[in-house]
């Protein structure tokens, strides 16, 4: 019944024997020992398994294992490189963009997408993009003011 | 050296880089050699008796290890009710249910198995015969004659009926008043809906005969004294239980639940370890909801609108059992606050609690005081508007004059300190507020509705005086400990029995510990969440943490300084009663030179060769503080908003606060946990409900496709201030502040709906949420009506 599924997530290459209808969140968490990448409901709202897969934003909460056959999965924990945070990643930790944590990864990968779509949002456009990640410490207040933070300290670069 | 007062700063928080690289530490995130995982079989029924339960296929399944029921739990009782009422009715409820199930996700067994996939697959084989009976799940019905009898303790399916107040000086009060104002108030029931769901992992070990159990809790000690006392009866030092990284609670991660409870017993039984977590599905079903209150509100004023008497008769929906704490959320949490900012002639209330056939209601954030302050400001308001006056008015003429030492209210309590005109002041002149009036007018006079809602409440918190507590049926004392332990090397573990999940006490506790001891935040850890190396600790809810958890580490390092005194002055041949402590050193007061620094202090305490006498080698402090009295937060919100009189639909145009939490330990946190507060409360207001279908009692509303989670884009910037009133209660001076956005918001946005529709003359809205469905019909109604 187990199929082998190989992908390279973070830059690593993975391998692991799977039953087809294992999702890719579950194939992050448990075989590849990521567990930065969260579940948080059952029925795609929350967002907090957010995942980039060949450079786009997904749930990885819909996506089965075997469709990421080959893919380049990017996830929250290989998004500092060499030490350094992520500017989105030092805009949350700035603005206090996060209480408990557990959406936070999601966020960020979203936002992170988001950035690079439209490097300057409104703040209308902001709250717009994150329809698809729910948080429940924040309000969302802070959650914007740092992603305009990111934008700003991104573009200034 | 940190010489800067920490105190009121707003410092980075010390736990976010390992939430922004994924590197938490959630319960769901552990994994253990051997372990198994759970799946719970639960009813799919709101009332149904078990005639048999066959687990005999289900344990032929592929990865099976183990199938148990509650009539494999013998030995095991009831899972506790920590709040006790006069004549309360307390039905059983045991860890799997036996004979019946209640609600819908009422757990009957739990399948262990070597993957999550194949627990899942063996629990749908698992199969009950079920003799399905009528249900009544409607908090106005469930007490009615007629409805199916829920429990045979409790007839009628009344749990208590309860008073607080003088009832006679209150009807007295009526009598004599010019006009009285009566309203029906339906405070709906919400799902707390933390993003990360329950989760548990239990392991046994054969060698020792311990447990740990990590789990998502907002008080792990509290947990394992309800679970091994009164549930399993184990050893209490036998079970180490451990809360990790929790992802939110919100009050709903305060109580013992079913599942880490039977997953604790059964380790011992598999000899493996068992994880479980929540499903979102299973989140809505079975985490302790909230509110759900309906309530006969009556207010006697005098012609120039003076309070003279407020009678509210409530009913509050408990769910199918009682909760850890259930009781004292309707009861002791909500009427106690129904005084609010107000002086009153007099106010008496009656609160039945009742059973139904619904997954069952404890705290969530707030607990009953967002209830008291619904019913309240709500209640204010349409007294305004029977009188004619403007909101404010009515509000300034009522207020109690400003106090620094005690108020003692027509219900209960004593407020410990209060402005409450500043706060309003401050948040008007935020508001500008006659423009705002002006540019209503002429808005109006275009067509367009819009409105503004106040909400100038008052909240309980600092929970609490065990004494007070006690005798109001509190089964637990509601003190905190904390214990400082300074390392040889003069660095400084800090152990306290609060639990941050999202409120940033590593960074707070560390400000404070440092703010005293002049040493640097890097040179302090903040340990808490865990039985094993925390002494004991009531946990975090009721706004606690700060006010109580950071008084009891206060206390610890007062006598730090002591004990350090003695030894400084033994090394300067001073004397301890001359000694200061400044910016981390002991110093002779007069003499700046003669100082020696924190660090060889500690050192000295550990290799106390050259040691006065008669004192103790080491340098470590308990301390337990219970609170004299709860504390007091207050403040003034307002929302504008703008009604869409052809959809319904109610944007918010304005949210601002002004909040007087007291002293301030961290700006930053404060506001971003005020921020959180008030999404939740306006979501109350205009969006969450936890819906019931009538007939089947199944929860429609079981899912975030159903249970409308506020999203960024319908919520604004909060435009946020502050007011501090120092409490006299606390050395600190510290409120407590996770709660007030919660409590104050959901009224200033219904008021403020009411205020759009009151040009139409609509002069109250019973029924929550204010959905585009709900504020559309009340349009057609008010023109149909003109």
């Amino acid at each position: 019944m187990k199929k082998t599924v190989s992908m390279t997530i973070n830059g690593a290459p993975q391998s692991h024997d799977v039953e087809p209808r294992l999702l890719l969140v579950h194939y992050i968490r448990e075989l590849a020992g990521l567990t930065g990448t969260h579940v948080g409901c059952d029925t795609s709202q929350c967002g907090a398994c957010t995942v980039h897969v060949n450079g786009v934003a997904v749930k990885s909460c819909t996506l089965l294992a075997m469709q990421c056959e080959s893919a380049q999965v990017l996830t929250i924990e290989g998004l500092a490189k060499d030490g350094k945070l992520h500017p989105i990643q030092d805009a949350f930790w700035e603005k206090h963009g996060l209480q408990c944590g557990f959406c936070t990864p999601g966020m960020i990968m979203s936002a992170h997408q988001m950035l690079q779509r439209n490097p300057r949002p409104t703040e209308a456009q902001i709250r717009h993009d994150l329809e698809g990640n729910l948080c429940r410490c924040t309000g969302y207040h802070n959650i914007v003011k740092a992603i305009q933070y990111a934008a700003e300290q991104m573009a200034g670069k | 050296m940190a010489t800067a007062r920490l105190l009121g700063a707003s410092i980075k928080r010390r736990e976010d880089p390992r939430f922004i690289t994924g590197k938490g530490n959630y319960t769901d995130d552990l994994k253990l050699a051997g372990m198994t995982h759970a799946v719970f079989v639960r009813s799919p029924h709101a009332n149904a008796k078990i005639r048999k339960i066959d687990t005999s296929r289900a344990a032929k399944a592929p990865g099976v290890v183990a199938i148990f029921t509650g009539k494999d739990m013998t030995g095991v009782n009831s899972l506790p009710c920590g709040w006790l009422l006069p004549e309360l009715k307390i039905p059983p409820h045991m860890p799997l249910a036996t004979d019946a199930a209640r609600y819908v996700g009422d757990p009957v067994a739990i399948v262990i198995a070597e993957s999550q996939s194949a627990a899942s697959d063996a629990a749908g084989m698992v199969v009950v015969d079920w003799e399905v009976l009528p249900s009544v799940t409607s908090t106005e019905k469930a007490a009615a004659k007629g409805s199916p009898q829920i429990h045979e303790v409790a007839p009628s399916n009344v749990a208590f009926n309860w008073q607080i107040g003088d009832a006679a000086a209150t009807d007295a009060a009526f009598k004599s008043a010019a006009v009285t104002v009566k309203k029906r108030i339906v405070n709906q029931r919400l799902v707390a809906n933390p993003m990360e769901p329950r989760a548990c992992v239990a392991r046994y070990d054969e060698a020792t005969g311990d447990w740990t159990l990590w789990v998502t809790s907002q008080n792990p000690h509290v947990h394992r004294l309800l679970m091994t006392a009164f549930v399993l009866g184990i050893p209490e030092h036998k079970v180490r239980v451990i809360a990790p990284d929790v992802g939110g609670g919100f009050g709903s991660k305060i109580f013992l639940y079913n599942e880490e409870t039977v997953c604790t017993w059964a380790s011992r039984l598999v000899k493996r370890p068992i994880r479980w977590t929540s499903s979102r599905r299973e989140a809505f079903q079975t985490d302790a909801h909230g509110r759900d209150h309906v309530t006969e509100a009556e207010v006697a004023l005098s012609r120039e609108g003076k309070f003279l008497g407020l009678r509210v008769k409530t009913t509050a929906n408990l769910g199918a059992y009682l909760s850890t704490f259930a009781p004292a959320v309707p009861t002791y949490l909500y009427a106690t606050l129904l005084n609010g900012v107000y002086e009153w002639g007099a106010i008496h209330a009656a609160v039945t609690g009742v059973f139904s056939n619904t997954t069952p209601v404890d705290a969530y954030r707030g607990a009953g005081r967002p209830e008291a302050c619904y019913l309240l400001e709500r209640m204010v308001d349409a007294a305004a508007a029977a009188l004619k006056m403007d909101p404010a008015d009515i509000r300034k003429k009522n207020f109690i004059p400003k106090f620094d030492n005690g108020y003692q209210t027509k219900v209960a309590l004593m407020y410990d300190s209060g402005n409450y005109a500043a706060a309003f002041d401050k948040l008007l002149v935020m508001l500008d507020y006659k423009k705002f009036r002006t540019e209503q007018t002429a808005a109006r006079a275009k067509g367009r509705l819009l409105g503004i809602g106040f909400s100038t409440y008052i909240e309980a918190c600092s929970i609490a005086p065990s004494k007070v507590v006690g005798s109001l049926g509190a089964q637990a004392g509601l003190w905190e400990s904390g214990k400082v332990q300074v390392h040889p090397t003069g660095k400084v573990s800090v152990f306290t029995g609060s639990h941050s999940h999202g409120q940033g006490h590593e960074t707070t506790m560390a400000q404070i510990v440092a703010d005293q001891l002049g040493i640097s935040m890097d040179d302090i850890e903040i340990v808490h969440g865990d039985t094993g190396r925390v002494p004991f600790g009531m946990g975090t809810y009721g706004s606690r943490s700060a006010s109580v958890g950071g008084t009891a580490i206060l206390m610890s390092l007062n006598k730090i300084k002591e004990k350090g005194k003695k030894i400084a002055a033994h090394l300067l041949e001073a004397n301890p009663k001359d000694m200061d402590y400044v910016n981390g050193q002991f110093v002779v007061k007069g003499s700046p030179q003669k100082a020696v620094p924190f660090g060889a202090v500690a050192l000295t305490a550990y290799v106390p060769h050259n040691y006065p006498e008669g004192v103790e080698p080491g340098l470590e402090e308990t301390s337990f503080y219970d609170p004299a009295n709860f504390c007091f937060p207050f403040g003034a919100h307002a929302c504008v908003v703008e009604v869409d009189a052809d959809t319904g639909h109610v944007k918010i145009l304005r949210y601002l606060a002004v909040d007087d939490v007291g002293n301030v330990i961290n700006p930053m946190i404060v506001d971003g946990m005020v921020h959180g507060g008030i999404a939740q409360g306006v979501a109350q207001a205009l969006w969450e409900e936890a819906v019931y279908d009538s007939d089947s009692g199944q929860l429609v509303s079981g899912s975030m496709m159903d249970y409308t989670l506020p999203k960024a884009d319908m919520l604004p910037f909060y435009e946020t201030d502050r007011t501090e009133t120092p409490t006299p209660v606390n050395p600190l001076g510290v409120k407590g502040a996770g709660e007030t956005g919660t409590i104050a918001s959901t009224p200033a946005v219904v008021n403020a709906v009411v205020d759009a529709l009151s040009a139409l003359g609509v002069d109250h809205i019973d029924t929550m949420p204010l959905t585009a469905e709900r504020v559309w019909k009340t349009v057609q109604a008010a023109k149909s009506r003109k």
